[in-house]
């Protein structure tokens, strides 16, 4: 029983009490908060496997831009709390079960057959000044594609969100 | 070093650090208001011990005993949330932030931060700042209140909006100290030009990113002229309606202690950190650099409040225009003309 | 020491939420939020397999991969938003006309 394994527990203990609490509630806003949750414990977890940019880019990235976004979208649409229809009854009562399952069955053949060994706290270089080079030369290509990918996201978002322009006025007669 | 030496010296250093921050921040108010106060061609608080120097602990006092309602509407949970939120990541942004030279006492060097030396302690604070957003955003909300609703969502708008701006200026230090660490960045600004010109950030070149981040920072702590979001006179207060006593003072706390922060990192990527002339006997090497630190945070702290006095506010449509469309390109051909430069 | 099947576990049980999250609620935003968490579960398998067998290119699909989520939640607010002012309504189960 090591502070590493300690650490890691208490990390996860967070995620999974985030994570089932974002099943668990029924007004979004308490959705997102969990999740935010989840994030930050998974940020955590990234800085004990020693891979801290990651770990900075999850906080800055995902949980302090992409929940913002989520948050934000919550709060002016004005999401209520959500109902109970027969589907969701239909999908509770098969789909948790279902999903389990086969997750636990995924999860029993993976572990049996790979040989997994120990993996000490730190363990990966995660210093911006080691990514960079792999990121600038083995990996140009798929990082050039991601941007142009943003650039067509930014551009789908601005157009689907605006308001769609009201019709033409028709012009006045003139007789 | 052993741990417990460790322990105790974090506990001192975080004591020492959180009390001058919370000093200083009740002091920034009362600095702010003599400020204003002078520019509009008035006094200010001059009653209250002499100079009004005893305001601030007159106005502590007042938010302390104030009456704390919580109106019934609320959604409670995330109105105690909110100012929690927003004044624990302001604070939290203070502890990777060096003040010096490590000092050595009996033998073992100490780092003047609360944490050691981060080697992405810069980017823990874009982080630590990413999340403050939160509070603002949770408070307009849950006030469950038109006007705080608009405030909170124009306020987590400028303040993402203006995120990358601020990320990109801090590029091109980052390009000519080639590391994350404040330390490093510091240490990479010793030396003079022609013997008497410091070798800052600002005069080798980072002069552009200075103003970017500058305005960046303003428009972050939601200060004029990019306060509209909680402006008296446009939404009742903004995000902050509804609340009153401690959680109020809590969310100027915060303002404030952000706005420190600002002036603690400007100090450290643009004019050089502790660096100054250090002379005399060892306890005064020892202090020098604090001293020179607190003083050009002081400097940042003045042009903030006489900024304040001075402009006017932006409205919302020409804050957002300014952010995306002149603030962000001015960033990114900083970042390139900076790795030009570098590269030739 | 931490073995790595205990990162896998942890990374399963989040994907898992994800899953289950996106088969029972009927809120469009929250199933939205689950596929990010089996998102984010995938992403700390990445790590520490990168972290396992020193592959540091395992961290660099993590940039990509929240990259990726990162436009995908843009777009995909951005639908819900045009969604929601054709049809006033967030819940999945009410969407399943193509006339309005």
């Amino acid at each position: 029983m090591n502070v590493h394994l300690i650490l890691f527990l208490a990390f996860a203990a967070v995620a999974v009490a985030g994570a089932v609490n974002l099943l668990a509630q029924t007004h979004p806003i308490n959705s997102a908060l969990s999740l935010i949750a989840v994030m930050a414990a998974l940020a955590g977890e990234y800085l004990l496997l020693g891979a801290e940019f990651v770990a900075a880019l999850q906080v800055i990235v995902y949980a302090g831009a992409v929940m913002v976004l989520f948050v934000f979208v919550i709060m002016l649409l004005n999401a209520g709390v959500e109902e109970r229809t027969q589907g969701s009854r239909v999908a509770i009562l098969f789909g948790i079960p279902g999903a389990v399952l086969g997750s636990v069955l995924v999860a029993w053949v993976v572990l049996r057959h790979s040989g997994t060994g120990e993996v000490p706290a730190g363990a990966l270089p995660g210093v911006p000044a080691t990514i960079g080079p792999l990121l600038f030369h083995e990996f140009l290509l798929p990082f050039e594609i991601t941007s142009i990918l943003i650039l067509i996201a930014i551009m789908g978002a601005v157009v689907l969100a605006s308001t769609p322009p009201s019709a033409p006025v028709p012009p006045r007669e003139e007789n | 070093m052993p741990i417990w030496l460790y322990i105790l010296a974090s506990v001192i250093k975080s004591a020492v650090v959180l009390g001058v921050l919370l000093g200083a921040v009740a002091y920034t108010v009362w600095l702010e208001r003599k400020v204003v106060g002078h520019i509009q061609n008035r006094w200010g608080p001059t009653r209250v011990g002499p100079f009004g120097l005893l305001q601030p602990i007159a106005d502590g006092l007042k938010l302390l005993v104030k009456e704390d309602l919580t109106p019934p509407h609320v959604y409670k949970p995330l109105y105690i949330a909110a100012p929690l939120i927003a004044i624990i990541f302001a604070l939290t942004s203070i502890s990777v932030i060096p003040f010096g030279n490590p000092i050595t006492i009996g033998g073992y060097s100490i780092p003047l931060q609360i944490t050691t030396d981060v080697n992405t302690g810069l980017l823990l604070i874009l982080g630590v700042t990413s999340i403050g957003v939160y509070g603002v955003a949770l408070a307009g909300w849950s006030s469950n209140n038109k006007y705080s609703l608009l405030g909170g969502l124009r306020a987590s708008a400028q303040m993402v909006s203006y995120e990358i701006s601020l990320g990109l200026s801090l590029v091109g230090v980052l390009i000519m100290a080639g590391s994350f660490s404040l330390h490093d960045i510091v240490d990479a600004q010793a030396g003079h030009f022609w013997g008497f010109i410091p070798r800052w950030n600002i005069f080798t070149g980072q002069f552009v990113g200075f103003f970017c981040y500058l305005t960046a920072a303003y428009a972050e702590t939601n200060r004029i002229p990019f306060d509209l979001p909680e402006a008296e006179t446009e939404l009742v207060a903004g995000y902050h309606t509804e609340y009153s006593a401690m959680k109020f003072a809590m969310f100027f706390m915060a303002e404030y202690a952000n706005m420190i922060t600002v002036g603690c990192l400007a100090t450290l990527l643009f004019f050089g950190g502790w660096r100054g002339p250090v002379f005399g006997p060892t306890i005064l090497k020892a202090v020098l650099p604090v001293f020179w630190f607190a003083a050009k945070v002081f400097v940042f702290l003045f042009i903030y409040i006489w900024v304040r006095g001075t402009l006017p506010r932006f409205r919302y449509d020409q804050l957002m225009a300014f952010g995306w469309k002149v603030l962000l390109p001015i960033a990114l051909v900083n970042v390139i003309a900076t790795a030009i430069a570098v590269v030739w | 020491m931490v073995p790595l099947s205990y990162y896998l576990v942890l990374s399963g049980i989040l994907f898992t939420c994800g899953v289950v999250g996106f088969l029972i609620k009927r809120n469009i935003i929250t199933i939205f939020m689950s596929i990010e968490l089996m998102l984010n579960g995938v992403n700390l398998s990445f790590v520490a397999f990168a972290a396992h067998w020193h592959a540091l290119a395992g961290q660099v699909f993590v940039f990509f991969v929240m990259v990726v989520a990162a436009a995908e939640a843009t777009v995909g607010l951005a639908i819900i938003i045009a969604v929601y002012r054709t049809r006033e309504t967030l819940n999945v189960d009410q969407v399943d006309l193509l006339k309005l």
